[in-house]
C-alpha cells in the first residue's frame, strides 16, 4: 500500500537525468550512412501497422505474424543472420494511429518498417520524418530491385512524393457505384445499368424514390463521416466536373467546380433522394452499409472494400446472402459525357497504403531486405489468404483477380481512369473544409453560400496564395 | 480553522514534508512538468507533421487571438457552459440531493438498490456507457423511441445537447448522491424535527434547517462536478461533436484540433483557455465559501 | 398520517420509481445484447445464444487485455490512494503557507494534463525516462493526473476527524505513525474507499495514454482493445463488443461491491462543511 515512498527516490533520479536529456531531444542529427550495420549477425527489426489480430485488418496482422515473420527469420537464418522481427499491432482510428507514428518518428524512435496510409506520406516527408528510399538505403540498392517492374506506375505514385520514392505501395482500390438490382427491377429500371451523366444518376434515383422505405442514393456527406465524405463523395464528384482538388499548385476554392459539386448535393437533398439524418450520425457510414444490405438503399458509392469486406456473404460486416446476384456495379459518370477530368466520360478515386523505412533505423539494409520480402510475389499472394484484392503487383493481380468480377472490373476499367489524392500536408485541412461545406448543404444552405464559407475556411487553413478561384 | 492548524498529531514539519513527498514527486514529474510544457506549446505553432513540424516557432498570443476570433471556439465555450450548467450544476446537484433527501426514510433494502444502481452508472467504463446510450437513443428500436412511441427519432442528431445533458446526469449523479447522503447524516435531527413541529413543509425544512448546515458541501460538490463535466471527453464517444458542431464541447474541440488536424500549438492554447475558465469558476467558489466563513 | 402526508408519500415513491427506471433502463442492453444471436445497437428481446461469449473468449487479446487493465489500474489506484492519503493528512494537520491555493492550482492543472493537448510532453517525458511500453510507467502517469482531486477529496475527510482523537492517543504515548495508522486511517476509511474506487474507475476507462505509451498489444489494457474491435471501415464487431463490454464492466462492479461491503461506501462525516 505505501510502496510509493520507496519508488520516489528512483523517480527523482530519473527526473534529474531527464532534465539534461530533454534539451537535446528534438534536435538530433540523423545518421546518414545507408550501409551502417549492414554486416550485423544479430538483427532485430520492428514493423508497425494499424492491424491487430481479432480486430482491425485482422487478416493483415495474422499474415505478418504467421507467415511473414517465420519465413523471413528462417531465410535469414539460412544466411547466418540471427533475425528477430517484432510486430507492433494497433487497431485504432486512423488519426490516433497517425499521431502515434508521428510521435515515434519525431522523437527518433519507432519501428524500422512503418505501414502508412499513402495520403500521409507528404506530411511525414515535409516534416523530415520519412526520407526518400535512395537516402535511407542507397540509390543503387533501391534501383536494383526487380519488383518495381511489377508495380504499375499509377500505383507506384502512392509511394512517391515530389517525384521521389519514399516507400513501396501495398496495393490499391477503386471506387464505383454499387446498386441493388432487385430494387432497380421493382422501380422499372434496367438491371444492367450504366449512367452516363449526373442527370442519368439522379433520374434513376428519382424512380427509386417511389419504393416505400428505400433511400435511393447514398453519396457520403457531412463531417461525421470524416474522410469517407471526401473520398466517396466530394472527390469523385469533383473529378466529374473536370477538376482535381489540387491542380497547378493551388487548391480548389470557391470555383465553378466546387459549386457544381455542392449543387449536386443540393439536388440530392432537396429532392429527398438521400437520408439527411444518416449523414450526421456518429455511425452513419456503418448504418448506410447495413441499410444497403437490407435492400433499403438503392445506389451507393464505395470502393471495392464494400464488395469484398462489407457485403461478403461469409465474413462481411453487413452480410448480404444474395450479394452475387443482387448487387450490380457501374462506373461513376462525369457530370456530362466528356466533362470529367482529362476529358473522361467516367471517373474514380483511389487510395492505398504504403510501407516506408524509418530513417533512424539501425539496420537500413536489413529493413530494405525485409521490405522486398514483404513485396515479393509469394508474400503478396499469401497475404490475400485465398481472397481477392487488388495488390500492388501486376503478376499477382493477373492471377487472383480473374475469379472476382468486381475486382477484375476495377483493375481493368477503373484503375486506368482513377485519380489519387494529393499527398500534401495541407490536404487533411482542405478535406475537412470540404466536408463542412457538404454538411452545410445537407443542412439546407445554398451551394453558393456554402462555397463562400468553404473558401474562407480554406484561406484561413492554407493561405490566400494557395487557393484558386474568386 | 485555528484548531485545525495546531499540530495535534505531533507530525512536525520534517515528517509532514516526508508525508507529502511521494505525492509531490509524482505530481511534479507527471503533472506539473507536462502541464507547464503543454502551456508553453500553446504559444508556438507546434504541429505533429508537415513543414511546421520541422522547426516550431514561438508565435506568442497568435493562437489565443485565433481562438477568440474563431466562431467554432465561441460555439464550444457556449456549449461547454450549457453542458456544465444543465447537467452538473443543476441536474446532478438537484437529483443527487433529492435522492439523498427522499431516501432517508426508505427501507434499507430499497435504498441500497437505488444507490447501487445510481453508483453502477458511475463506475461502468466510459466506452461501455457510450454503447449503452447508443442503445437507448438509437433510431432502430432505441429504448427511448419505443417508450415515447417515436421509434424513428435519431435523438443524438435531432437533440444532441439535450441527449448529452440527460446522459451526464445519469452518469454522474452518484457523486452528488454520496456526498449529500453523508452531509445529511451530519445535520442534527433535532433541527429538522423542530422545523417540522413548527409546521414547515418539506421545502421550507430543507431551506431553513438543512441548507445552512450543508452549504459547504453544496459548494464543494458543485465545484468538483462542474470541473469534471467541463473537462469531460465522453460526449465525443456519443456524438463526436456533431451534427455540424452542435455538441462540440471544448474537450472535443481540443481533441479534434490536436488529433484530427495535428495543430498541437492551437489545441494547447485552447486547453489553457479552458484552464482559465476553470480557474474563474474555482475563484467564484472560493469567494462564496469565504463569505460563509 | 394526514391525507396530505399520504399524497406526499405516494409522490415520493413514484419519484423514486421513476428514478429507478431511469437508471436501470440503459443497462438492459448489457444484459441482453451479449447473449443475442444478432446483437445490434438497439434494445430487443434476444435470441439467446452463447456463441458471442465463445467468440470473445477465443479472441487472442481479450483476456490478456483485461489482466493488463487490472494490473495497470491496481498500481495506479494504489499509488494514488496511498500517496494522497499521506499528503492529505499532512496538509490537513500542518499549517503550510499557500496550502489551499496550491491545491486548487494542482486541481486545475490536472485537467490540462489529462486532456489531449498534453500528449506530446507526456510522450517525450516517458521516452526519456525509458518508460515507453512499461505498464508501471503508464500507471504512474495516470496516478499523477488523479492525485490532486484525490488529495482534495481526502483532505476534507481527514479534516472531519476530530483532533481530540489524536491528542488523546498522543497522551497515551502513541507515535505519529501509530496515530496515523491506528486512529486517523480507520476513521477516514470510507473516504479512502471512495478515492480507491474513484481512481480505479478513472484509470480503467482511459484510452489515449495507454494507447500512446504501450506498444506491445500484449500489454495494452481493455480500454484500448475495445477501440480496436472495429474493422478497416470503422464498423464495430458486434459479436465481440457486447460480451467484451460486459467482461470489461465486471471488475469495477466487483471492486465497488467489495469496497462497499467492507467499508460502507459513503462519506463519513462528509466532505468538510
Amino acid at each position: 500500500m505505501w510502496r510509493t515512498t520507496t519508488t520516489a527516490p528512483r523517480v527523482v533520479c530519473c527526473l534529474l537525468a531527464v532534465s539534461g536529456l530533454l534539451t537535446g531531444c528534438l534536435g538530433r542529427t540523423r545518421e546518414a550512412d545507408p550501409t551502417r550495420n549492414a554486416d550485423a549477425k544479430e538483427v532485430t527489426l520492428t514493423i508497425v501497422a494499424n492491424a491487430v489480430s481479432g480486430g482491425k485488418n485482422a487478416r493483415g496482422a495474422d499474415w505478418i505474424t504467421n507467415w511473414v515473420i517465420p519465413r523471413f527469420t528462417e531465410a535469414q537464418r539460412a544466411k547466418g543472420v540471427a533475425m528477430t522481427v517484432r510486430f507492433e499491432q494497433n487497431g485504432a482510428g486512423d488519426e490516433d494511429f497517425k499521431t502515434k507514428v508521428a510521435l515515434d518518428l519525431k522523437t527518433g524512435g519507432g519501428a524500422d518498417v512503418v505501414e502508412l496510409d499513402g495520403i500521409w506520406l507528404g506530411e511525414f516527408a515535409q516534416a523530415g520524418q520519412v526520407r526518400p528510399l535512395d537516402e535511407v538505403v542507397g540509390a543503387a540498392e533501391v534501383d536494383a530491385w526487380d519488383g518495381w517492374r511489377q508495380i504499375p506506375d499509377a500505383v507506384q505514385g502512392l509511394g512517391e512524393f515530389e517525384g521521389r520514392r519514399y516507400g513501396v505501395p501495398m496495393g490499391t482500390d477503386g471506387r464505383v457505384l454499387f446498386y441493388n438490382k432487385k430494387l432497380f427491377a421493382q422501380a422499372g429500371l434496367p438491371v444492367q445499368w450504366q449512367p452516363r451523366s449526373w442527370d442519368d444518376l439522379l433520374d434513376a434515383a428519382a424512380k427509386l424514390k417511389a419504393l416505400p422505405g428505400v433511400w435511393p442514393l447514398q453519396l457520403n456527406a457531412g463531417t461525421a463521416m470524416g474522410e469517407a465524405t471526401t473520398m466517396q463523395g466530394v472527390l469523385p464528384a469533383l473529378a466529374g466536373t473536370g477538376a482535381l482538388v489540387h491542380q497547378d499548385g493551388k487548391w480548389q476554392g470557391d470555383t465553378a467546380h466546387v459549386r457544381d459539386v455542392l449543387g449536386l448535393y443540393r439536388r440530392i437533398h432537396r429532392d429527398g433522394l438521400a437520408d439527411p439524418v444518416l449523414q450526421q450520425e456518429a455511425n452513419g457510414r456503418e448504418r448506410s452499409f447495413a441499410l444497403f444490405a437490407e435492400n433499403r438503399i438503392g445506389i451507393l458509392l464505395e470502393s471495392d472494400y464494400f464488395w469484398r469486406s462489407v457485403l461478403d456473404p461469409v465474413g462481411g460486416v453487413a452480410r448480404m446472402a444474395d450479394r452475387d446476384t443482387a448487387v450490380g456495379w457501374a462506373l461513376i459518370p462525369a457530370r456530362r459525357p466528356g466533362a470529367g477530368v482529362g476529358g473522361q466520360d467516367f471517373v474514380s478515386t483511389s487510395g492505398g497504403g504504403v510501407r516506408v523505412i524509418n530513417p533512424d533505423t539501425r539496420y537500413p539494409r536489413q529493413a530494405w531486405e525485409f521490405l522486398r520480402f514483404l513485396n515479393s510475389a509469394e508474400a503478396v499472394k499469401s497475404s490475400l489468404a485465398g481472397t481477392a484484392q487488388i495488390t500492388q503487383r501486376q503478376d499477382v493481380n493477373d492471377e487472383v483477380l480473374a475469379g472476382d468480377p468486381v475486382l477484375g472490373f476495377i483493375a481493368d476499367r477503373v484503375l486506368p481512369i482513377t485519380r489519387y489524392r494529393p499527398p500534401l500536408a495541407d490536404y487533411p485541412k482542405v478535406s475537412a473544409a470540404l466536408q463542412q461545406a457538404t454538411a452545410d448543404v445537407v443542412a439546407g444552405r445554398e451551394p453558393e453560400q456554402a462555397a463562400r464559407s468553404y473558401r474562407e475556411a480554406l484561406v484561413k487553413a492554407v493561405g490566400e496564395d494557395s487557393v484558386a478561384g474568386g | 480553522m485555528r484548531a485545525a492548524d495546531r499540530d495535534a498529531a505531533g507530525l512536525g514539519p520534517v515528517r509532514a514534508f516526508g508525508f507529502l513527498a511521494p505525492a509531490l514527486v509524482l505530481i511534479g514529474v507527471f503533472l506539473v512538468f507536462p502541464a507547464l510544457w503543454t502551456l508553453y506549446i500553446g504559444i508556438t505553432d507546434y504541429q505533429l507533421t508537415g513543414p511546421a513540424a520541422v522547426q516550431p516557432q514561438v508565435v506568442g498570443a497568435e493562437n489565443f487571438r485565433t481562438a477568440l476570433a474563431d466562431p467554432l471556439f465561441g460555439n464550444s465555450v457556449r456549449l461547454t457552459a450549457l453542458y456544465a450548467l444543465c447537467s452538473a450544476v443543476i441536474g446532478q446537484n438537484v437529483l443527487g440531493f433529492a435522492l439523498a433527501w427522499l431516501l432517508r426514510p426508505v427501507r434499507p433494502g430499497l435504498r441500497r438498490a437505488v444507490e447501487g444502481l445510481v453508483l453502477l452508472a458511475w463506475v461502468l467504463p466510459g466506452p461501455v456507457v457510450a454503447y449503452l446510450w447508443f442503445a437507448v437513443l438509437s433510431r432502430d428500436g432505441g429504448t427511448l423511441g419505443l417508450l415515447l412511441d417515436r421509434p424513428a427519432t435519431a435523438w443524438l442528431v435531432e437533440y444532441p445537447m439535450a441527449s448529452l445533458v440527460v446522459f451526464n446526469i445519469w452518469r454522474g449523479t452518484a457523486f452528488s448522491l454520496l456526498l449529500y447522503t453523508s452531509a445529511l447524516a451530519a445535520v442534527p435531527p433535532s433541527q429538522v424535527e423542530t422545523a417540522r413541529l413548527l409546521g414547515a413543509n418539506g421545502w421550507q425544512t430543507v431551506r431553513d434547517a438543512v441548507f445552512p448546515h450543508i452549504r459547504g458541501h453544496v459548494l464543494t460538490n458543485t465545484l468538483l462536478i462542474s470541473l469534471w463535466t467541463a473537462n469531460d471527453f465522453t460526449p465525443f464517444l456519443l456524438t463526436a461533436g456533431g451534427p455540424n458542431h452542435e455538441s462540440e464541447v471544448l474537450p472535443v474541440l481540443i481533441y479534434r484540433q490536436a488529433l484530427e488536424s495535428g495543430q498541437l500549438g492551437y489545441a494547447s492554447a485552447i486547453s489553457l483557455l479552458l484552464l482559465v475558465g476553470n480557474l474563474l469558476v474555482a475563484l467564484v467558489y472560493l469567494r462564496l465559501l469565504r463569505r460563509r466563513a | 398520517m394526514t391525507p396530505r402526508r399520504v399524497v406526499r408519500r405516494i409522490a415520493a415513491s413514484a419519484l423514486i420509481a421513476v428514478v429507478l427506471a431511469f437508471f436501470a433502463v440503459p443497462m438492459l442492453w448489457l444484459a441482453g445484447a451479449p447473449f443475442d444471436a444478432r446483437p445490434g445497437l438497439g434494445l430487443r428481446w434476444p435470441d439467446w445464444t452463447l456463441a458471442n461469449v465463445r467468440a470473445t473468449l477465443a479472441h487472442p487479446y481479450a483476456l490478456t487485455s483485461l489482466a493488463n487493465s487490472v494490473l495497470l489500474c491496481l498500481v495506479a489506484c494504489a499509488v494514488t490512494t496511498s500517496s494522497a492519503a499521506l499528503a492529505a493528512y499532512a496538509l490537513s494537520r500542518v499549517r503550510l503557507p499557500g496550502r489551499d491555493a496550491l491545491l486548487y492550482l494542482l486541481l486545475l492543472l490536472s485537467s490540462v494534463v489529462t486532456g489531449t493537448a498534453a500528449m506530446v510532453p507526456i510522450f517525450v517525458l516517458m521516452l526519456q525516462l525509458g518508460l515507453i511500453d512499461s505498464r508501471l510507467g503508464t500507471a504512474l502517469v495516470l496516478a499523477g493526473g488523479l492525485l490532486p482531486a484525490a488529495i482534495f477529496i481526502l483532505k476534507d475527510f481527514v479534516d472531519a476527524v476530530p483532533r481530540s482523537y489524536e491528542e488523546s492517543a498522543r497522551v497515551f504515548g502513541a507515535s505519529a505513525g501509530q496515530v496515523l495508522g491506528h486512529v486517523v486511517l480507520p476513521v477516514a476509511r470510507p473516504g479512502i474507499a471512495m478515492v480507491l474506487v474513484w481512481s480505479f474507475v478513472n484509470a480503467w476507462g482511459n484510452f489515449l495514454l495507454p494507447f500512446l505509451l504501450l506498444r506491445d498489444v500484449g500489454r495494452q489494457p481493455a480500454a484500448v482493445l475495445l477501440r480496436t474491435l472495429q474493422d478497416e471501415g470503422g464498423s464495430v464487431n458486434l459479436a465481440v463488443i457486447p460480451v467484451f463490454s460486459l467482461l470489461y464492466s465486471i471488475p469495477v462492479v466487483v471492486l465497488y461491491v467489495l469496497v462497499d461491503k467492507r467499508y460502507g461506501f459513503r462519506f463519513h462525516g462528509g466532505i468538510k462543511s
